[in-house]
């Protein structure tokens, strides 16, 4: 057990390492300035303390969409949904902050529970189709999420659009419902303190209630999970309906605190950056936390360099691709698996 | 609900229809394709937008969009290759291996055109070029079914050959018959001696070139240009379009039909006074009830076949 984990973990390490050259290789290429580049890849969110905070800015909604994705993926619902969800939570966040006034801290809860609500309501859809009558989760969650944007707008521009702002946002959101930066100079917010309760109950439900039990085995094997008594066409739902919540959450914590009014003209994009999150964790909400590091640390890094040099920062996706590429090949490196399994079993004989 | 009408029963609208459906056509019988084989090509949706960019460069370049259609079609197999190679060989999990494709793809286009054009929304400072409109002789000349039919591009004739090529391939050649035999039973395939490898491979490279066509008729018919995300899910509409046929190249072509009606409506009604978001909805709200009228049809069907053995036994 304790070998096959080094092993997993030796493996991402390996796939990271690979991808990296894979980076330099391009901006070699690419670059007039390569060194000056890769400086600023590896080391520009590093070089200030602003820098750093945006990397730890970006962990937050990290957190929640992979948190998210990891519940569905261990349930084996392919379900690309968090990206619908964590946008139409942040309207819902922003209709509750706009709409409603509450006191201080009452605020913001009752607008992320509503973001929450919102974001399971949305994944309720694909889950449904698929309990009951068994249609790909895949497609229909994609579908979701080009629905759940035009509805977001919608609402945005229909009911909380401030025609004096002079481009197409929201009102302001009161002050009461904003979450706290509490780090000057950065906009890191109490969101991060919601992220890390988020990953330690996630991480509860899934490894110590009978629900998260019963979520794993069907993930593992759905057939066995039916024999054995365990409801898995509950799993598919509810496993869905708690990813959807999640990342709802994600995205009224994000928008009441990074921001002061709803200003998404398009799909933040954190939905499918949580996938590649949750696939570097392993699906283990106790790993989530570094991996949203280290793709928060790779995109700041990304941002800087195309900031300063001739390299633009999309090249990142390339590299995220072969990572997620490896790591999910079975077979990389499966020789060594075999060799050391080989080794193992001699000791102990 | 007039001008709805009106609208509908157009010679414009039934064009457009045919021009829509084109692209999800072609991605269909992709997913088709690579599905008989047993292998889930869900990377379309990247691979068409890969090859839409290719198309655009390569036909920019040398002044040429066949060209263009070339090279689409070369980008469209080294994906599926990528694709093939991970989950064939390093077993890759095929689903998540198709969605590092797409972020990829989503991701790796923008950083290629911004190197290329120095842009990363549009491709407007290439000057790419166009595949041919057809006017087709004496259809042209009928009333309305001419107008309907003809001057469309050509990959949208070649989208509907496609229909028939990939009937021909499945059904009347050796290779054909061994991608469904795999597909079917790779066990009993693997026992006279066909390699279940090689033939999903074969299958998702054939995969590939049709997603590529797609991906060209995107950027090089159906626009005159590459932008961002410009595939705008119809990779995975296609999978939509390709499950509700039931798998099979007629049933395929009719639901992308389908689908393309609710593009095209949803291009059309842009003029009357619903909200904008609610008309960009429609194909997708389509798709969802689509694929679920679909499932529960099949479900349905399961359930009475399995009502039926148990009355037998």
């Amino acid at each position: 057990m304790q070998k096959s984990t080094l092993f997993e973990f030796l493996r991402t390490v390996i796939a990271v390492l690979i991808a990296i050259i894979m980076a330099f290789i391009i901006i070699f290429f690419i670059s007039k300035q390569p060194i000056e580049a890769i400086n600023r890849f590896l080391f520009g969110p590093i070089s200030s303390f602003r820098h750093f905070g945006n990397v730890l800015e970006m962990v937050i909604p990290l957190i929640f969409t992979s948190l998210a994705v990891s519940v569905m993926f261990q349930a084996k619902q392919f379900n690309m949904g968090a990206e619908g969800s964590f946008f139409i939570g942040a309207v819902a966040a922003a209709a509750i902050g706009i709409k409603f006034k509450l006191p201080p801290v009452l605020h913001p809860l009752v607008a992320i529970a509503a973001g929450g609500i919102v974001g399971g309501a949305a994944n309720f859809i694909p889950a449904f189709l698929k309990a009951r009558w068994k249609a790909s989760e895949l497609v229909s969650s994609l579908m979701l999420n080009y629905i759940m944007f035009n509805l977001g707008i919608y609402f945005i521009n229909y009911y909380l659009r401030d025609p004096y702002a002079g481009a197409m946002v929201s009102y302001t959101v009161n002050p009461t419902a904003n979450l706290p930066q509490f780090v000057p100079r950065t906009r890191i917010h109490a969101g991060i303190f919601i992220a890390v309760l988020a990953v330690i109950v996630v991480y509860y439900f899934l490894y110590r209630t009978r629900w998260g039990f019963a979520l794993r085995m069907t993930g593992i094997n759905s057939k066995f999970a039916d024999y054995s008594g365990i409801n898995t066409n509950m799993v598919i739902l509810y496993s869905q309906i708690i990813g959807g919540m999640i990342a709802g959450i994600g995205g009224a914590t994000e928008l009441l605190g990074m921001y002061q009014r709803f200003q998404w003209q398009s799909l933040p994009g954190y939905g499918f950056d949580g996938i590649i999150v949750a696939i570097l964790a392993r699906n283990n909400p106790l790993l989530i936390p570094v991996a949203a590091v280290f793709l928060a640390y790779m995109r700041i890094g990304a941002d800087l360099m195309s900031r300063m040099t001739d390299v633009p920062s999309e090249m990142v996706s390339v590299i995220q691709a072969v990572m997620i590429m490896l790591i999910a090949a079975e077979a990389f490196l499966s020789y060594w698996r075999h060799k050391m399994v080989v080794r193992e079993a001699k000791i102990d004989g | 609900m007039d001008n709805l009408f009106n609208i509908i029963f157009s010679t414009n609208f039934g064009y457009a229809v045919l021009r829509v459906t084109t692209p999800i056509l072609f991605a269909a019988l992709a997913a088709l394709i690579s599905d008989r084989a047993g292998v889930i090509n869900i990377s379309l949706e990247g691979t068409m937008l890969a090859a839409a960019l290719t198309g655009v460069i390569f036909s920019a370049y040398t002044g040429s969009a066949w060209v263009g259609l070339l090279f689409a079609v070369i980008a469209g197999i080294f994906m599926s290759s990528i694709l093939a190679y991970f989950s064939l060989y390093l077993k890759t999990d095929i689903i998540l291996g198709g969605i590092a494709l797409n972020l990829m793809a989503s991701g790796g286009t923008v950083f290629v055109l911004y190197l290329v054009a120095h842009d990363k929304g549009i491709s407007a400072s290439l000057a790419s070029k166009v595949l041919p409109q057809i006017e087709l002789p004496l259809i042209s000349k009928i009333p309305v079914i001419g107008p309907v039919l003809s001057n469309h591009n050509v990959m949208t004739y070649f989208s509907l050959i496609a229909v028939i090529v990939v009937y021909y391939f499945l059904y009347r050649t050796p290779l054909g018959l061994r991608i469904r035999a795999v597909g079917e039973n790779p066990d009993a395939a693997d026992s006279v001696g066909i390699s279940v490898r090689q033939i999903q491979f074969v299958s998702l490279i054939a995969s590939g070139i049709l997603a590529g066509f797609g991906g060209a008729y995107m950027s090089m018919g159906y626009v005159s240009w590459f932008s961002r995300d410009m595939t705008a899910g119809r990779g995975f509409i296609a999978l939509a379009a390709e499950a509700m046929g039931m798998a099979t190249p007629i049933g395929t072509f009719l639901a992308s039909l389908l689908f393309g009606f609710a593009d095209a409506l949803s291009n059309s009604l842009q003029s009357l006074r619903i909200p904008a978001e609610f008309v960009q909805m429609i194909p997708y709200i389509t798709t969802i009830i689509g694929l679920a009228i679909y499932a529960s049809r099949r479900t349905q069907r399961a359930g009475a076949k399995t009502v039926r053995k148990e009355v037998k036994a």
